[in-house]
């Protein structure tokens, strides 16, 4: 004779009500109800579309339309004392210090600041997943350490440690570590990731600490599942918002990262364009009382994208009602 | 208390001596280049180079050099305790090139942490307070921006118009205010506000959540209801007890400039700390590294503490056993 509640309490805290009067509203239907009201979240998804887009393509095609390559510099673009010259009818962003099109480089460096980004905080997001469940869910040796090498990582100064391995596996050919590190791209991910994976292993261990502790887990394992079932079937679905959310917000983090060692001259390769170079040009070549453009254009970019990034991770992060921790 | 204390204190050199090991990895089982090389002038011979890496000390494995740079730290050198060594370029004291460029570095955090705080936690009440109103979306507007911004390109931005343009404020480079106070503040106002803008948007968006979250409570309510002012029931019962995480935040913030300025300072050439610490670590000067990073690390580890000692104060259903 006992009838179900007329509502019930889902994963994620939304409350869904089952009467027979209103339909019933999955954590997912509720997701994307919210989601679709964000319209700066949505304008931001069309803007992160539109700079992979540009990421991909961008850089051939701005050759292509302007028919000034890469690496091609021109000495109409700099004057008698070799300073670079601002926009004009041909060179559409002006010229960077060398007098190679500032257009072009900006356009390529889209492809850098995206792909370091993405990949570094792709990288963070599956190294903290699985710290941070083992962590939390096993508690014991692996969570003291965790936490204990959470708060050395903490007091390292990053961008110094940052710095010296960078220089250190930039310089020769071969790179370090018997050239398992080469120089280029790939150190500058492998960096930027070892200094933000333990944030997310940080956000999931302490997911995973109260949803060990929930009933419906409670009931898995009363039927018999394993371990690895609970992990893999109860509390990992539970944990996809909050670790999309925050993966989101970790690629403009690591975006300004790649930027910041760029701008060091650490960063990618000079042959390969990068917004946090192109503005570093600025400072090395003492020209921020001339050329603007070579700040504009570059930095407006850069910041377009995190803050496209940041919009997105807000509005997930309102849409899977994720409590929001800083 | 005192054993809660002395237990953190042990934690405290126990992080200390990982960051400092961790760094020594670093340097030395990753180096950019022999750094006997560097300093050995041109075209040197073999003989030379054993001499220069014997006087360095790196014809040792690294942790012999390591314990020998714990010992010289604890018994001092010949520039007295603490003993952080010689530079490898002239040989003098690492010590005092670290005291001189510190106060260039704790000047621009002194200033900068004084905007940040007060900036953004006014914000932050004043967004809350105002929430879903226009003041609300402008100050959180300002703090994606904020979020969103790279520290160089504002002080580029900053220094092209404020400086270079119109000419309000000092350009680049370090004054020190015992040589002219106002050269001193004209040099650091751009610093000072481009670093702090960051940091106030970070500050803003926690103070508002904090904020908004502890409003909700129940003491809250009867706090009102007990006919409280408004004014009286917000920075009273409810700013307090949304400031502790963000006095959290502020230590460790502080105390990771330290180290961690390097960008401002390089975009305003102060030549502070992290500067000191980067250019030395192009050029394989690495007892410079290794004392900034010291001096880093324990200034993370000593926030860290005062942290959670300030943190019973603050908060009195904190108690430590």
């Amino acid at each position: 004779m006992t009838n179900p509640p007329d509502f019930e309490v889902t994963a994620g805290g939304a409350i869904a009500l089952q009467s027979i009067a209103v339909a019933r509203k999955t954590p997912r239907r509720l997701f994307w109800e919210r989601l679709r009201q964000d319209k700066a979240a949505l304008g931001s998804a069309v803007a992160i579309v539109l700079l992979v887009l540009i990421a991909i393509a961008g850089g051939p095609l701005s050759q292509w339309v302007t028919g000034h390559p890469q690496s091609q510099t021109y000495d109409s673009m700099t004057d008698a004392y070799g300073v670079p010259l601002g926009p004009n009818s041909h060179f559409w962003f002006g010229a960077d210090s060398s007098g190679r099109d500032l257009f072009v480089l900006t356009m390529y460096g889209a492809r850098t600041s995206l792909f370091v980004g993405v990949v570094a905080s792709g990288f963070a997001m599956l190294i903290g997943l699985v710290v941070g469940l083992t962590a939390g869910f096993f508690g014991g040796i692996v969570d003291t350490v965790l936490s204990r090498l959470g708060d050395i990582l903490l007091a390292v100064p990053q961008i110094l440690i940052a710095v010296g391995i960078v220089a250190a596996c930039g310089v020769s050919k071969s790179g370090c570590l018997h050239g398992l590190l080469q120089p280029g791209l790939t150190v500058v991910i492998v960096v930027i990731t070892l200094f933000s994976w333990s944030y997310i292993a940080r956000i999931v261990r302490g997911y995973t600490l109260s949803l060990r502790e929930k009933e419906f887990v409670e009931s898995a394992r009363a039927a018999g599942a394993s371990n690895f079932r609970i992990l893999w079937q109860e509390i990992l679905p539970n944990l996809m918002g909050p670790l999309i959310v925050y993966s989101t917000l970790l690629i403009p983090t690591n975006i300004l990262f790649e930027a910041a060692l760029s701008y060091l001259g650490l960063g990618v390769p000079v042959t390969e364009a990068s917004w946090g170079s192109l503005l570093s040009q600025v400072s090395s070549s003492g020209l921020y009382n001339v050329a603007w453009w070579l700040m504009l254009f570059p930095g407006m970019f850069l910041i377009i994208t995190t803050l496209a990034f940041n919009l997105l991770g807000d509005g997930l992060r309102d849409a899977f009602d994720v409590r929001s921790e800083r | 208390m005192t054993l809660y204390i002395a237990r953190r204190l042990l934690w405290t050199i126990v992080v200390v001596f990982c960051v400092i090991a961790i760094t020594f990895v670093v340097f030395y089982l990753l180096p950019a280049g022999d750094p006997a090389l560097r300093f050995a002038g041109k075209n040197p011979t073999t003989a030379e180079l054993m001499t220069i890496r014997h006087r360095l000390g790196l014809d040792k494995p690294w942790y012999i050099q390591f314990l020998r740079f714990a010992w010289h730290f604890f018994r001092g050198d010949k520039y007295g305790w603490p003993g952080l060594g010689y530079t490898y370029a002239s040989g003098s004291s690492v010590k005092a090139l670290v005291f001189a460029r510190a106060p260039r570095t704790l000047f621009l955090i002194a200033g900068a942490s004084v905007i940040w705080l007060v900036s953004g936690v006014a914000i932050g009440v004043l967004s809350a307070v105002k929430r879903r109103t226009l003041v609300d979306r402008l100050a959180m507007g300002f703090a994606l921006f904020g979020i969103s911004t790279p520290v160089f390109w504002l002080g580029l931005m900053a220094l092209y118009i404020v400086w270079s343009k119109l000419g309000l404020t000092g350009g680049t480079g370090y004054v020190s205010p015992v040589d002219s106070i106002t050269g001193f503040l004209s040099h650091m106002i751009l610093p000072w506000t481009v670093l702090a803008l960051l940091y106030a948007a970070f500050y803003a968006r926690m103070t508002r959540n904090n904020l908004l979250e502890t409003l909700g409570e129940d003491y809250i309510r009867t706090a009102r209801a007990k006919g409280l002012t408004e004014r009286r029931v917000i920075f009273r019962h409810g700013l307090r007890a949304s400031l502790t995480p963000i006095v959290t935040m502020f230590g460790m913030d502080v105390a990771l400039l330290v180290g961690g300025a390097v960008i401002t300072e390089s975009v305003f050439n102060l030549q502070g700390l992290g500067y000191l610490a980067i250019n030395s670590a192009l050029q394989q000067d690495l007892p410079i590294v290794l004392g900034v990073v010291l001096l880093a690390s324990v200034a993370v580890a000593v926030a860290n503490l005062l942290v959670d000692i300030l943190y019973a104060f603050l908060d009195p259903r904190v108690r430590y056993a």
